[in-house]
């Protein structure tokens, strides 16, 4: 965890940043303040979007504090004060356009962004609509997290690889209570949610060890649910691959259900996973509560043999490619 | 007067333009009062036909709605609630016209009715558990059982209310407060056969249906 | 089993001196209570004054007293969770202690502090200002009092007899399901709630009955205080949203209880379908509490600075809107979830919509204000401090709303300091400010100025002290319910001035502590009744109202109806004239409700242990008072004029 070695000058800094909180949103912070330091496309558009919040609600809050201290000091109750007093002055027609007019504009240019980037961030990044996208099937299990690579056939614990500048699908499920899947780095989260399948699309174009942590609670073991994203050159990832391959042992059904048992671990890898281990997780016991859901997340919810549905997911990577264009 | 009267601010005198269980400023009250625990009741019945509605096709390989609605039961349950709804008009009716021999008869054939009601509702229940058709079966049934027994058993306490008010009027004759209480309990009644007609369209028929 | 045993599982004295401390604690506060009231020989007095009371005035000082209890427990709960929190790698409690009093804590801080704060104020003020003798429904009104408090000793009584809930104040399947949580701390949380929740809609139901149909001649809708506008608006909400927690937590009981499948992994249970009812009523919940504060500032703002409320309309305006948009918002609380960008959209732009009307409160009370004359008491601190925090608790909203943004922010400390800084900024400053300003009205006496600045300023310098640096937190990746850290993330240094801030909170809260004591002895009384130059109908009775309230109902000519008799010297026409009294009908004191209350909480209590014949016994007690109730003929009796007139005459009034 180099990155986050906190030195004394971080914690400095840190103190003078919380005085004023608003200088937080803004200034560009050291690499403590993840969610203000992206390492990929996403996570900066997000960023923009925080950014623009924060200026514009600004803009009126800002004013209105200095306003009701200008009132204050001015409009008191004390002897001799000769501002004026007008007790039945309760009317005015111009200052409420103007006050319910000011929210209404505000309101609308951040709803304006607001739907913008929710619709973008539906898709992969669009600097990089031409590289075709991995896939990592997530799966939150009591405390852990393992990470399926259906395109190359391998699986991790509490940690995953990714090529830089690729973007990257994560389709996300649990095995235990929902949980939510959050690298701050890379962009925002998504839940992981048992029965149903969601997709999160993030991708890092710097290199790095990202911190990522369950976003929602999920009992005693809860707060050791840290893992981490390991972003690299595309070459040193296919040879990490291949390591893995040769190297690790395999995860068997029975490995699983041990895995699954609620406990913490440190970093595994495997070199093989069981056919078909994350749709059956979620068609374990009935599945399918929310079909429309699924299709809306494009996860291949069919039931189908893994190798099957790894043909399917990239067919969806070219699907949502083109209708990015 | 034997209620309640906190303002005075009200003219209590009778404007007898009004139907008796009005004419009185508390039970006025009362009724709004009542109306306004109908919305309530009527949103608790709104989220359950939420949840029955997202989970009936959560069957889990167990029995699916064509498998398990029986459409002479249900059709004929429908009859009698409806017929109850009906002879309960009627007895609001008698208490307008002051006739108190009426006004209990029809209460009287309304709890008969709710009560075949009940029976029948009570057959079915446990002709669905025969067949293994728990509530414990799949989450379709939790909601089946959960949203069609809590219909029946607000009809169930309906009863038992009905059954109160009927004794008062026996014992006290039309006032403006039992006046008020035949009104409110059937009320009461009719917002259950409202709900039943939601139950018998939304789970049965489209159950039969889809 | 044995008494070893049984002390080990219920009793839970292998869990160290925590629970040992409370259990001795409690054991002698119910001694010392029961002692003193014999010694006293107050035992009488507690049952026909307090205990079977149906007046209003008495229902909302128990409310109150109950709330500021509760206050200490959830702040108390609070002071160890950052205790906790204040050094990474803590041990000062251990993963299962943390998330059980971060789950007490915001539960009982929102339905065992904070509603039955607002509920206390309903109670105290609406009747008195609408020109009424009680509310609509006195006897209900006890029962809703009854079942909170029943409902409030049951979520209590899980700390020392069982064990606590742990899944959050959220309580999210099936985290909460009998496969992960065996527990009966999650038992005490669905039904203590249940049945304060059943209470809770029974309020809204009586309160706005009252306000409809109990108001003085002459009071029109739009003659109301805005207060009274505050009641009415949140029993709107309360009416539309109580109904769905209801059947969030029945449906959540039937799957533990009975073993249904709603929301279970198993067998086609959808755990979604709780967080949606959840938040159905969750979020409506955040503004039914949040719109009786508004009723206060608008109140405090207009006395204090002797001005009439600017946009009157607006503010009416505003206040229905928010009810109504409010209820249009719940999916904000899961953008992550998977929704899709349309449905995110939607609640996106729902939610920031409430930003205009709350805007234009803000505005109308800055120019209320505004060519005003400001008197700085303490209920006015309490507005505007109240302003400022709003304000940037509300553009963090704001923020949070744009779903996008959200991804990044939600379940992390962003998330808890934008609710503090509402929930306390918004709620809390404003029940302070309710209760200071109408104490003298409920007492007799005003609460000492000097004190209430210390507590003033040490709970507004911690709160800042304590909750912005958790803005920071969160963007540092810092998530909520993690009983502890590393010490490598560089959340070191404001975690531990968040804590810091926390204990000067506490101190704040000690000095109104303070306050009370000191000033019930030694706080300046109020023999006009209209200690603040008021301006509704309640500063024109004595302090405190004779518990007919008015023994002539006034007739009401304009808004602001005491306030502008005053200004015509007319003020006399609100004193009753001794030939104008009549004989005043009242409901009779019932042992019923507080009986009914009993019932509910043995009920509980059976199912969360799931005894059933304790369940049933309980549920029995329920029939038969509601069988006795429907029987019940006698329950009002007159106060004869004469009496009438000697409390008046006694009063100065007459
Ligand atoms: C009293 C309590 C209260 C109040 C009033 C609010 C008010 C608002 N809240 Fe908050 N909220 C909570 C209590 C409250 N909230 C709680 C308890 C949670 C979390 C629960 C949990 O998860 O445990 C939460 C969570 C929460 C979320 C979920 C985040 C997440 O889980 O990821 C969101 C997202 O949209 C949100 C938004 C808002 C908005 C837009 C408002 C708006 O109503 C704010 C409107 C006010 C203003 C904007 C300020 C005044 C206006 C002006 C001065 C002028 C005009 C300004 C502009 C045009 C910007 N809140
Ligand atoms: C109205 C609601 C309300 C109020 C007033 C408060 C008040 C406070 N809250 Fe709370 N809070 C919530 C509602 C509220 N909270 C909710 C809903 C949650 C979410 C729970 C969940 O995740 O499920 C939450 C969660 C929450 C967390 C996050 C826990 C986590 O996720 O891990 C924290 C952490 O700092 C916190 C802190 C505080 C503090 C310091 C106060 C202070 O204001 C408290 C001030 C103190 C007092 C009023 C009394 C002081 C006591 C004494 C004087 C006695 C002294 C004794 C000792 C020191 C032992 N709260
Ligand atoms: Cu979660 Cu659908
Ligand atoms: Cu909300």
């Amino acid at each position: 965890m180099a990155l986050r070695k906190s030195n004394e000058s971080h914690r400095w800094k840190a103190a003078v940043l919380t005085a004023v909180a608003a200088a937080v949103l803004l200034s560009g912070c050291g690499p403590q303040y993840m969610v203000l330091d992206p390492a990929g496309p996403v996570g900066r558009e997000e960023l923009h979007l925080i950014i623009l919040t924060a200026v514009l609600t600004g803009i009126v809050i800002v004013p209105v504090i200095i306003l009701l201290a200008y009132i204050v000091l001015r409009y008191r109750d004390k002897p001799g004060n000769t501002a004026p007093y007008r007790p039945q002055w309760s009317e005015s027609k111009v200052l409420e356009y103007v006050w319910w007019g000011i929210p209404i504009a505000i309101i609308a240019i951040i709803s304006v962004f607001t739907a913008k980037t929710t619709f973008a961030l539906t898709k992969p990044p669009a600097e990089s609509k031409q590289v075709t996208p991995l896939t990592i099937q997530v799966t939150s299990l009591d405390w852990k997290w393992l990470f399926q690579y259906p395109g190359q056939g391998i699986a991790t614990v509490n940690y995953a690889k990714i090529p830089t500048g690729v973007p990257i699908q994560f389709e996300l499920t649990a095995d235990a209570p929902m949980n939510s899947f959050w690298v701050p780095q890379l962009g925002g989260q998504e839940y992981t949610m048992p029965g149903m399948a969601m997709r999160l699309w993030l991708e890092a174009d710097k290199a790095g060890t990202y911190y990522g942590h369950g976003a929602n609670f999920t009992g005693k073991g809860f707060a050791h649910m840290d893992f981490h994203v390991i972003a690299t050159s595309d070459a040193n990832f296919n040879s990490w691959v291949q390591q893995i391959k040769s190297s690790s042992p395999s995860l068997t059904m029975v490995g699983y259900d041990k895995l699954k048992q609620p406990g913490e671990t440190g970093n595994l890898s495997y070199s093989s996973f069981p056919p078909n281990l994350f749709n059956s997780t979620i068609w374990a016991e009935g599945g399918r509560y929310m079909p429309n859901m699924m299709s809306q997340t494009g996860s291949p919810m069919t039931g189908m043999s893994t190798a099957a549905k790894t043909t399917t997911s990239a067919k969806m990577s070219t699907k949502s490619k083109s209708t990015s264009k | 007067m034997s209620t309640i009267d906190l303002t005075h601010a009200h003219p209590t005198v009778a404007s007898s333009d009004r139907p008796l269980e009005y004419r009185d400023h508390n039970q006025s009250v009362k009724i709004l009062g009542f109306w306004l625990f109908l919305a309530t009741d009527m949103l608790l019945f709104g989220c359950l036909f939420a949840t029955y509605l997202v989970l009936r096709t959560h069957t889990d390989g167990g029995p699916t709605p064509q498998q398990l609605f029986d459409v002479p039961g249900f059709a004929l349950e429908t009859l009698f609630l409806l017929t109850s709804s009906f002879t309960g008009g009627l007895s609001t009716l008698a208490m307008r016209n002051g006739n108190k021999k009426w006004l209990m008869i029809w209460l009287g054939v309304t709890i008969a009715f709710g009560l075949a009601f009940i029976g029948f509702e009570i057959k079915e229940f446990v002709a669905d558990v025969a067949i293994g058709a728990t509530m414990q079966r799949s989450a379709f049934l939790s909601a089946f059982f959960t949203l069609v027994g809590t219909h029946g058993s607000h009809v169930s306490i309906g009863l038992i209310w009905m059954f109160l008010t009927l004794l008062q009027v026996a014992k006290r004759g039309i006032t403006p407060v039992t006046a008020r209480k035949v009104f409110v309990v059937n009320l009461y009644w009719h917002f259950l056969d409202v709900v039943w007609v939601f139950i018998f369209t939304i789970v049965y028929l489209s159950g039969r249906v889809m | 089993m044995s008494f070893h045993e049984f002390a080990t599982k219920y009793l839970m004295w292998n869990e160290g001196p925590m629970i040992w401390g409370s259990d001795a604690l409690i054991l002698l506060t119910s001694i010392g209570i029961v002692v003193a009231l014999t010694y006293f020989h107050k035992w009488k007095w507690l049952w026909t004054e307090w205990l079977t009371t149906v007046d209003h005035k008495k229902i909302g000082i128990m409310y109150l007293i109950a709330a500021l209890l509760m206050l200490f427990r959830g702040g108390v709960d609070a002071e160890l969770l950052r205790t906790q929190l204040a050094v990474p790698n803590n041990h000062f409690l251990t993963a299962e202690h943390y998330d059980q009093i971060f789950t007490t804590h915001g539960t009982i801080m929102i339905l065992f502090m904070a509603m039955p704060f607002i509920f206390a104020l309903f109670n105290i003020v609406v009747p008195l200002q609408i020109g009424a003798r009680d509310v609509a429904f006195p006897y209900l009104n006890a029962i809703s009092f009854w079942l909170f408090f029943f409902g409030a000793m049951l979520f209590n009584l899980s700390f020392v007899f069982g064990g606590s809930p742990d899944a959050g104040w959220t309580s999210y399947p099936p985290l909460t399901e009998l496969g992960f949580d065996l527990g009966p701390g999650e038992n005490y949380y669905l039904l203590a709630i249940q049945i304060s929740g059943i209470g809770s809609i029974a309020t809204g139901i009586n309160f706005l009955a009252t306000i409809f149909k109990m108001r003085a001649p002459g009071m029109k809708l739009m003659r109301m205080p805005l207060f009274t506008w505050s009641v009415l608006a949140a029993c709107v909400v309360i009416i539309f949203a109580f109904p769905a927690l209801a059947i969030a937590l029945a449906l959540l009981l039937l799957d533990r209880v009975v073993g249904t499948h709603f929301f279970t992994m198993l067998h086609g249970g959808d755990p979604m379908m709780f967080v949606n009812l959840f938040w159905i009523w969750g979020h409506p919940e955040v503004y039914i509490v949040v719109l009786p504060a508004f009723g206060v500032f608008s109140e405090v703002v207009a006395t204090f600075s002797r001005k009439r409320i600017f946009g009157y309309t607006s503010m009416v305006t505003s206040l229905l809107l928010i009810s109504v948009i409010s209820y249009f918002v719940w999916a904000h609380h899961f953008f992550t979830m998977g929704a899709g960008a349309d449905v995110n959209t939607f609640f996106a732009i729902a939610s920031m919509l409430v930003g205009i009307p709350t805007g234009v409160k803000v505005f109308n009370w800055l120019f209320t204000m505004y060519q005003g004359r400001i008197r700085l008491t303490l209920p006015m601190y309490w507005t505007l401090a109240f302003i400022p925090t709003f304000a940037i608790g509300g553009a963090t909203g704001i923020m949070l709303a744009a779903a996008p943004a959200d991804y990044q922010y939600h379940n992390s400390y962003f998330l808890i300091a934008h609710f503090h800084q509402m929930l306390i900024g918004g709620v809390v400053f404003g029940m302070l400010a309710g209760m200071y300003y109408w104490w003298p009205k409920m007492f007799g006496f005003k609460l000492d100025e000097r004190i209430g600045h210390w507590a003033f300023w040490t709970f507004n310098i911690g709160f800042y002290v304590c909750f912005m640096p958790q803005y920071a937190l969160g963007f540092m990746g810092m998530q909520r319910r993690m009983y502890t850290y590393p010490a490598t993330m560089g959340w070191n240094t404001l975690n531990l001035i968040s804590t810091i801030g926390a204990y000067i909170m506490g101190i704040g809260f000690l000095f109104i502590v303070i306050q009370v004591l000191y000033s019930i002895k030694y706080g300046e009384r109020d023999l006009t009744g209209d200690p603040w130059d008021g301006r509704t109908l309640e500063w024109a009775l004595p302090s405190p109202a004779p518990h007919y309230n008015f023994a002539v109902i006034p007739t009401i000519e304009s808004r602001d109806a005491w306030w502008e008799l005053k200004e015509q010297g007319r003020q006399e026409e609100l004193r009753p004239a001794a030939g104008d009294i009549a004989p005043i009908h009242m409901p009779k004191n019932s042992a019923k409700p507080f009986l009914m209350g009993l019932s509910f909480f043995v009920t509980g209590f059976g199912f969360v242990f799931t005894v059933i014949p304790i369940a049933i016994l309980g549920l029995a007690g329920v029939a038969a008072l509601m069988v006795a109730r429907a029987l019940e003929y006698n329950d009002e009796y007159y106060i004869p004029a004469e009496e009438v007139r000697e409390t008046e005459a006694a009063l100065g009034r007459l």
